[in-house]
Formats: C-alpha cells, structure tokens, sequence
C-alpha cells in the first residue's frame, strides 16, 4: 500500500485541477453564454433592484396577496440561507398541532373555504422554499383576494388559472401555480389603491 | 395512486431499460481498453495523466495490490478534503468569508470519510458551512473519483468471473481514470448543460440580496450548483450542494430536472448488469441479475407511493383532503414540494436508496411509516437494486455467491456461478463483508439509544443521544436506525430530524462509513482474486443454470431473507409498530416511551 502513495498524491492532485476546477469553469462559461438567465438564478428585477427569484418562494402575509405554503425555512419561512423542511413524522404532536392552528386561520382568513383543504396548503415543503402552490390552493384563495382588491372574483380566478403550468409533456410532476409570478401579475391587473 | 403517477414510474423504468444495453456495452469497451468515440479527444488526456501520475497503464495488480491503491488513494482523498475544509478561509472563491469556525475537526472528519466513501452524508448546511472552492475542489471531486472507484472495484470482481487462472484483476489507477475521464466526466457535462437550461444555477456570485415584494428581506445564495448537481446524480454520490438538495428550486426547478436527475442515477448501476454479462460472455447472465434488481425496485415503489398517496390519517380527520383530484395532489404533502407532487417523490425515495445515491428531492423524515420503511429497508437490503456506480453490481454478485451457496447446499454439491467453483474463501468473504455492514448498523444504533453524555459535555452537548432526536416514540428510533443504515450503507439519505452534527455522530457515523465502504470492498477484491485463478469448469447437466427464472427468483429470496432476518427486529420497532399506532390516531411527545393524544 505504501508504495502507491506516490501516485495516489498525484492522481489526487491531477482529478482535482481536471474535475474540481477545469470542468466547472468549462460548465459555468458555457451556462453563462447560453443560459444566463437561469445560470444566475431566474432573478426578477424591478427598476434595477432584485426583488426575488421566479425559483425561490418567498413570504406574503397581505391579504391581497396569493399565500404560499407554511415554510420551515429559517425562523419565519422562506429563508434561503436556511433551506429544509419540518422533518416532523407523522406521529408528531407538533405537526398535528401546527396543522391544526394553519386550517382554522385558513378558514377564518377564507371564509368561503367550507370544504376539506387540500393537504399541499397546510403542510411544509422539502425546501422551505416552495415556489408553487396546488391549483386549488391558490383559487380557494381567489374570494379574499378579490376582496382586498376591490376586484371581481372571476376575473382573479381567471387570472389565477391563467397560471397554472401542467404536467411537463402532460405526463410529469404535478400541476401547479407559482405565487411570485401571480402576484406580479395581480399588481399589474388589479392595482392596489 | 394516479394513473398519471403511475403512468410516470413505467415511463421512468422504460427508459432505464433502454438505456442498460448502450451504457453497458460502452463501459466493457472502455474498462477493456478498447476504442469508443471519445477516444479521439480523450485518449492523449488519459496517455498525459498516467505520465504525470507516473502510473504503468500495462502494470497488471494482484488484488492486494489493487485493494492497496485503493485505500492509499482513499487516505490521500481524505488529507486533500480535511485540509479544503479547515482551510477554507485561506482560500479564493469564498465570497461569505466562511472560515474554520462552520468546520469544527470532528466535522471535517465526518464529511471527508463521507464524501470518499461515496456516502454523502451531511452533517452540515451546504449554503452555510462550505465556500465554492471548498463545494467543487474537495467535495465534487471526490463524487467524480469515489464514484469511479466503484465501479473499477466492481470491474475487478467481474473480472474474477472473467478470467481464468489469472493472478490480476486488473490496475486500479487505470481503471479509475479511465471512469472519470470517459464515463464521469462526459455525462457530467452533458448533464449540467441540460439541468443549468431548465434553471439550476451556474454562477461564482456572492450572496443575492433581495428586497422582497412585500418588502421583506430575502438572501438568495449563489454558486457552481449545476456542475455538482450532475455529477452528484451519475456517480450516486448525493451530497446536495444546499441543505434541502433535490428538494431545493435551485438544485432540481421542474419535473423535467428530477426526471433527468432519477434516470442519472440509475444510469451506470443498471448499465453495469449488461457489462457484467458482456464482459463473461453471456450476456444472459446480467439480465438476470437486472430482472431480479427490477422486480425488487418496483416493488419498493408501489409500497412507497401507495402508503405516501394515502397520506397521514391523523390529519385526514383535520379535514385535510387526502385524494387526489386534477387540481391537487392530496396524500402526505409533508416534506414534499408541489411541482413533484406525491408520485414523483415516492419515486425519487425509492431510486435514490436503491442506489447508494443519497440525494432527496422530499423529506424522508416526514415519510408516512410505511412510507419511509421503503426507503429504510432498501438501504439495509445492501443497495443492490441497481445500487450505487458499481457498489449495487458488486453487491448483488455478493448475494448470487450466497444464492448459489445456498442451491448448492440444498442439492448437496459445490455451487457454481458464471463457471467458477464458489468454495469456502469466497462465501467466507461474503459473510465477512455483509455481517461488518449490518453489525456496524445495529451495534452503533443501540448504542445510541442508550447512551448517555453528560449535557454540555464534548462528545454529545445536547446529553444523551437520544436528545438529538426531532421526533420521539418509534419514529425517533427510526431517525436513529436510518442514519446508521444510511452510513454504513454509504447512501447519504436521513431522516433528517437527528442533529448529527456532535462529536458523538460525527465520529460515529464516521467510522460506520469506513466499515460499511472498506470492509465491504476489501473481502469483495479477496473473493474476485480468488475466482480469477480458478479454472472455469465446464456447464454440465448437473449444473444449476444461473441465467433463468427460477436463479432470479433464489437471488431475489436471498436478497430478502438475508435483509429481513437481519434487521426484521430493529424495524418491528420503528416503522412498523409506528404504523399500527398511528391508525390509532397515537402521539409521541415523550422521549422514547411517552404517549400523548
């Protein structure tokens, strides 16, 4: 073994100049020219500041605004310093209990929301950083949007459903609604006094 | 279950069916020396690396000396990691000045072990603890080399079968560079061009600073994540550059990246059972090993997605809709992100402890019981169902040595496989490197129910170990059984709950790694250079056919058995009496024993 510690220094040292730093220069000049938008991160911008990504999710409280998913990143969610989910099991009182407390302020916030609540709204991501809601659990939320708006209903569930993405090739993942986009958008339709 | 979910699972298996015939003819010819496509490009780089290396590409090893590069090198890989770590802060390409207080010396040592042994295990937040330097030059390249040490050890026991009376299995210094530069590297590549395309980050940019639209304030980290992110998938490493890895928008952004990241991570495994035929001379013979690891891995995925598409009763009674309509996934949306939904996740859980890749795009943690047990229990069946880059092939070929061991004691004579008298050193290596991984398993997890630190002490500052549990009752066993399993299996997965990050887990964790990586391959090389001297005797009607139905049905039954009596105990005490008392509507809100509802 002792005499292939030689070569093993320089074979070593020989992988990390080729796929340490040789191989993600190639891939980052090659992303940046074709790819820059995504390479450096879907970052939205607005009058030369940054404000958000269309990738990362981030907090809205506001009633006028579509909510997204309880987070588990950082401290009060959607923190990307901090990303992860809840790792509570199933069997935990603490996710029963935060479940719970989620539901009836759903309900008291939507007071049209009579029916069961689709299990995406309620629950944290992986990430904490969820970009998406279920198409249900961004309309259930149209009426108090409207609402803060001073907007019909049906034109905010018509924008709403003009953002939902399908299944990729109608066949993977899951449908869904991205909330920054939405609210972007809302902004633009129907304007906050 | 939706017929879309559905639908998606045999699209995902089609596709790796089609794929194990090229990939594997491609590797024999590249692990046989001959010419491929590459070879215009590559070959004067390979010619340049063995003179810079001083390496004899012509020197033929015997398996001690073959075992001896390999670990020289690992210790090598370790020094080079360890000194990254503890150094960062000396070191370019650091743009938030992180420095040796986020890499305390016990976890610099976890990671190193953890990124050689192909484990991936994170004790640490990625977008926390690590500068770019440290993620690309320590980090990802050991996923390029500890991915190709697996498969050349996997090479070197084929091999065994392969040859006769031969005192070589080959040269591990060849066989390495010849994965990086003509396997690893390439699809690497190719992947992150496709997975920076649909959105994973490409960039050497500090920090973004966001102003949100609420006016909040928002960081948004930054980095090389697609050229890792490849990498990480195709050499089944796993170690997500940010803590939430595939789960995070920045790792796997669409449904279209996470179908791209499971088929990379089956990739070579599954490729590897054609080699192995190919490479014996009858290709039947790794199509039954490829029936027997199908037949398993789908099985792992409709006991997984069915009990995530049912979801959690508990909450069902909160009036939370658990089916799925057209509109919403229902199920156990719990550590689980919208765009994958719950079929894609439960599919995900599966591949990734299939294989000992390791990487999660859903929270196992929050998996129902059963669930979760699917993932637990295919990385205690050894991740030999397709498996990590070549660990699943040499691991399953353990299992066809001890499946007709055990044929041939049911019929009184000495088994053979692929023509080679299987005799007393081979299964005695086999025992030697299955009993060391499940031993290092449940030996480190009881201890760790028991054990107590004082509080604020070195080893263990939250007190007893079980402190550093985040769930309690049997799930907090389960976050326990799965970080040990994760560990000496090498996969890198968890049940994320569990601080790990003490001195305690760190260390321990740490050397159930080592066991679980070095007494697996070592005994494994033994066997291969022992079969390689043999003669091959010829197949005579008495011979039990290894290329059939009724061989992949015992490998199958083998493979089971040997998990079930080996660790149907210490899951009789996790997931599954979880799963009972949570159709009981029972709470855990006591340390291991206390009931609360």
């Amino acid at each position: 073994m002792w005499r292939q510690i030689v070569p093993a220094f320089r074979i070593t040292a020989i992988f990390t100049i080729l796929t340490g730093l040789i191989y993600p220069a190639l891939v980052t000049a090659v992303c940046q020219a074709f790819f820059p938008f995504q390479a450096n991160g879907s970052l939205i911008r607005s009058g030369g500041a940054v404000i958000g990504s269309t990738l990362i999710g981030q907090n809205f409280h506001r009633p006028e605004y579509l909510q997204p998913r309880p987070s588990a990143a950082g401290n009060d969610g959607y923190d990307p310093t901090a990303s992860g989910g809840s790792n509570l099991g199933p069997t935990n009182p603490k996710l029963i209990e935060r479940v719970r407390a989620a539901a009836a302020q759903f309900r008291h916030d939507n007071p049209e929301a009579t029916g069961p609540l689709p299990a995406d709204l309620l629950t944290t991501s992986a990430s904490g950083l969820d970009p998406d809601l279920s198409p249900e659990s961004a309309l259930l939320q149209a009426g108090r949007i409207a609402g803060a708006r001073q907007a019909p209903v049906a034109a905010v569930r018509e924008l709403i459903e003009k953002h939902i993405t399908g299944r990729a090739a109608g066949l993977l993942g899951e449908p869904r609604v991205n909330v920054i986009e939405t609210n972007l958008d809302l902004d633009r339709q129907f304007p906050k006094h | 279950m939706t017929s879309y979910g559905v639908f998606q699972v045999l699209l995902y298996f089609a596709v790796i069916a089609a794929l194990t015939k090229p990939v594997g003819a491609f590797l024999a010819k590249v692990y046989d020396g001959e010419r491929t496509f590459l070879h215009p490009v590559l070959r004067p780089v390979e010619r340049l690396i063995y003179r810079l290396g001083g390496v004899r590409e012509n020197e033929n090893q015997r398996w001690t000396q073959y075992a001896g590069s390999l670990v020289a090198f690992s210790l090598v890989s370790f020094l080079f990691v360890y000194a990254f770590e503890r150094l960062q802060g000396l070191l370019p390409l650091n743009p938030q000045h992180f420095g040796a207080g986020q890499v305390s010396p016990d976890l610099a040592f976890d990671t190193a072990v953890s990124f050689l042994s192909n484990t991936n295990w994170q004790s640490y937040s990625g977008e926390s603890t690590f500068s770019y330097l440290v993620q690309m030059a320590a980090l990802a390249v050991q996923n390029f080399v500890s991915g190709a040490a697996g498969v050349a050890v996997a090479i070197a026991m084929v091999r065994g079968f392969a040859r006769q009376q031969a005192h070589s299995i080959g040269n591990f210094w060849v066989d390495l560079t010849r994965g990086v530069l003509y396997v690893f590297l390439p699809l690497s590549l190719l992947g992150a061009l496709v997975l920076c395309s649909q959105g994973v980050i490409q960039n050497f940019h500090a920090y973004e600073k966001v102003k949100t639209i609420e006016g909040g304030r928002q960081v948004i980290p930054q980095g090389p994540v697609a050229s890792q992110e490849a990498i990480k998938m195709v050499g089944t490493n796993g170690g997500g550059f940010f803590n939430a890895n595939s789960a995070h928008p920045y790792e796997n952004p669409t449904p279209v990246t996470n179908f791209l990241e499971i088929v990379m991570i089956f990739l070579i495994p599954a490729g590897l059972t054609y080699t192995f035929g190919r490479m014996v001379g009858d290709p039947r013979q790794g199509w039954a090993l490829f029936a027997a690891m199908s037949i398993l891995f789908l099985a792992g995925v409709f006991v997984a997605y069915p009990a995530e598409q049912a979801g959690n009763p508990i909450l069902a009674k909160l009036g939370i809709e658990t089916a799925p309509t057209n509109l919403q996934p229902g199920g156990n949306m719990e550590g689980k992100e919208v765009r994958f939904g719950i079929a894609s996740s439960a599919l995900f859980a599966v591949v990734t402890t299939d294989a000992s890749c390791g990487a999660v795009n859903s929270m196992h943690d929050s998996y129902t019981p059963l669930g979760g047990l699917a993932p637990l229990f295919n990385i205690q069946l050894g991740e030999v169902v397709f498996g990590g880059t070549g660990a699943g092939l040499y691991g399953m070929l353990l299992f066809a040595i001890l499946a007709v061991f055990i044929a041939g004691l049911m019929v009184g004579r000495t088994p053979e496989y692929i023509g080679k008298k299987i005799e007393q050193k081979e299964v005695k290596m086999a025992m030697l490197a299955l009993i060391s991984t499940a031993a290092s398993v449940l030996v480190f997890a009881g201890i760790s129910a028991v054990v107590h630190f004082s509080q604020g002490g070195y080893f263990n500052p939250p007190g007893p170990a079980i402190a550093n549990l985040g769930n309690r009752g049997p799930h907090g066993f389960s976050e326990l059984l799965y970080a040990y399993s994760s560990a000496a299996g090498n996969n890198g997965s968890a049940f994320a709950g569990i601080n790990t990050n003490t001195p305690w887990f760190n260390l321990s964790m740490g050397f159930g790694m080592l066991i679980g990586r070095f007494l697996f391959i070592i005994p494994l090389l033994a066997a291969a250079g022992s079969l390689a001297a043999k003669k091959r005797v010829p197949a005579t009607s008495g011979t039990f056919p290894t290329h059939g139905g009724l061989f992949t049905g015992l490998l199958i039954g083998t493979v089971i058995i040997v998990g079930a009596l080996t660790f149907f105990p210490a899951l009789a005490l996790g997931p599954i009496v979880e799963h009972f008392l949570m159709h009981e509507g029972r709470l855990f809100s006591g340390l291991l024993t206390g009931a609360w509802s």
